[in-house]
């Protein structure tokens, strides 16, 4: 096999092990769930004067970020560290699979998966809140999703250089993405939160990316919802990821 | 006709100050098994990582199935299958699951199940890798390496960690790659394991070859003299006998050892002695040079040098 069905090939087992993974499924499609059910019943009636809209149509492209980081940088980071300090990395680098081919497929994984909870957390958000469902700024979701997707994964890449050991890819990627949640207003309608903060979370992808699909969800939006300066900057930390993991991605096993 | 799988030539690496590799020559036939060995330290795994392409070298010439393993490409890749050292396959997938995923990787891939059958996992090929014994998942190893029907195979410390019927059970899978007529480079510590399996034998020392050979003629083993022991007598034997005998004479720890190139003949001087009843040969023992004894000789003990 060669090209796009290689891809594929190798997409298909990513899936398998994805669903099979307890520990991937329950924090990357459970957990924004359960947090989006949570956060619902405590500040679902509220309204966020400031933006004009209800707080439960706030946390559905919140609860998505969150989802959408977790499906890619959390979980990427996650698995590239069990697989390179299992041999597989090394020994996957010595077969005949181009590495832009395991690349594609593990790009593939997380777009997909986020599609998923895209729709999962959407439907959920819809039928008990009565979020409504964009259609109008579709476009503009499916381009965030894509661009985020790739800078998240990209970042993912680069993030396992800093990961000495299996062990420790957990806390390392949630300590680098849980205090952004809050920070860039994912947990937090960012109303409540200072601007000095708010300026700091600028700087991350995170805060770009919520902006982008807060803009889609909400209904006060005109147009596409397309905001371009936002994607620009998500792009961006895709392209600094992407060559992060060029200089400092590494196939064979730190230990050993 | 003999065809060189591998050829090395004059190969340097360094780490930085350390010179890890300092002038290694290599031939490897096709269809042999070929035993690396050597202990830690001597520069086997950064010689191995060179002719697998994951490292590059600092001086020499090296091909591996005619092609510079430091040019690696895709036909050269599904040419050459790997067992590492340190390698857990992905827990969550079955062993049929595991090697479709690998199949896939090739171009013309060896059959899934047969593959299976060749390893002896029949009966597990529906378990989760995580699920498989550590004897197992090697040998799902040895299959994910002959998945792509490889003319050559590079086994690191394939037993490692196994117990001996684990490792008798690898080596008859090993056996009989032989048989499929595939080329195998294998790395172990273990002397038996080369002794079981190679058609020849390399020891690497300090960055260097010292030895290669076939395992009963490795460092002048064949030539090697035989050693004679049996426990002291009372009385000290008589000076006609050690004439008569011949080799070299020595006592240790209470047995007298002699080392002959001419064994048969000793031993008819001992035997027939003892069945007069001039001598007792209580626990007599004969042995030739182990292969572990010759490697201990030639790696200076065999001991780390880091």
């Amino acid at each position: 096999m060669s090209g796009v069905p290689l891809v594929l090939h190798q997409f298909r087992f990513e899936q398998k092990v994805f669903w099979r993974s307890p520990a991937a499924v329950f924090f990357t499609v459970m957990f924004p769930v359960i947090f989006l059910l949570i956060f619902s019943s405590l500040f679902g009636d509220d309204t966020i004067e400031e933006l004009g809209i209800k707080t439960t149509v706030y946390y559905v492209p919140g609860i998505i970020t969150l989802a959408v980081v977790s499906a890619s940088l959390v979980s990427t980071a996650i698995r590239l560290t069990e697989m390179r300090e299992s041999g597989r990395l090394k020994r996957v680098r010595g077969t005949p699979l181009p590495p832009w081919a395991f690349v594609a497929a593990r790009f593939g994984n997380s777009f997909v998966v986020s599609v998923l909870m895209v729709l999962l957390v959407t439907a959920i958000g819809h039928f008990i809140y009565d979020v409504p469902i964009p259609t109008e700024t579709i476009p503009s979701l499916l381009v965030t999703l894509l661009v985020g997707t790739f800078a998240f994964c990209t970042l993912g890449f680069a993030l396992t250089a800093l990961i000495p050991n299996e062990d420790a890819a957990p806390p390392v990627t949630n300590f680098v993405v849980l205090p952004l949640y809050f920070l860039s207003g994912v947990f937090i309608p960012q109303s409540e939160i200072p601007q000095g903060v708010l300026d700091f979370s600028n700087i991350f992808p995170i805060r770009h990316f919520f902006e982008c699909f807060l803009a889609g969800y909400d209904p006060t939006t005109t147009g596409a919802g397309f905001e371009w300066g936002n994607l620009a900057i998500l792009a961006l930390w895709g392209v600094a990821g992407l060559l992060l993991a060029l200089r400092f991605f590494r196939w064979t096993p730190k230990n050993g | 006709m003999s065809e060189q799988v591998i050829s090395v030539r004059g190969l340097h690496k360094s780490y930085g100050e350390v010179e890890a590799v300092r002038g290694v020559d290599l031939e490897v036939e096709r269809g042999e098994i070929f035993a690396f060995l050597g202990p830690n330290g001597a520069g086997k795994t950064t010689t191995v990582s060179v002719l697998e392409g994951y490292l590059e070298r600092n001086a020499g010439e090296v091909e591996v199935l005619g092609v510079d393993p430091g040019h690696a490409d895709r036909p050269w890749r599904s040419r050459i299958g790997f067992v590492l050292q340190e390698c857990r396959m992905d827990p969550l997938l079955t062993v049929r699951e595991t090697l479709r995923q690998y199949a896939g990787y090739y171009r013309s891939p060896r059959d899934v199940a047969e593959t299976i059958e060749l390893v002896g996992l029949a009966g597990k090929a529906d378990a989760r890798a995580g699920k498989l014994s550590g004897g197992q998942q090697r040998r799902l190893d040895v299959a994910v390496a002959l998945i792509g029907d490889p003319e050559l195979l590079f086994l690191d410390e394939p037993t490692t960690g196994f117990d001996p019927s684990a490792r008798r059970q690898a080596w008859e899978v090993i056996g009989g790659l032989r048989d499929l007529g595939k080329t195998v480079f294998l790395t172990t510590h273990y002397m038996d394991e080369a002794q079981a399996l190679a058609d020849r034998v390399a020891v690497i020392a300090s960055g260097r070859i010292v030895a290669t050979g076939t395992p009963d003629d490795l460092g002048g083993r064949g030539e090697a003299p035989t050693q004679i022991s049996f426990d002291a007598p009372a009385t000290e034997p008589a000076g006609d006998l050690k004439a008569a005998v011949g080799g070299e004479w020595a006592g240790e720890n209470g047995r007298i050892v002699v080392r002959t190139t001419e064994p048969t003949r000793a031993l008819h001087e001992l035997t027939g002695r003892a069945l007069g009843g001039g001598l007792d040969l209580s626990r007599l023992e004969v042995r030739r040079p182990s292969l572990e004894d010759v490697y201990l000789e030639l790696t200076d003990g065999g001991g780390d040098e880091d």
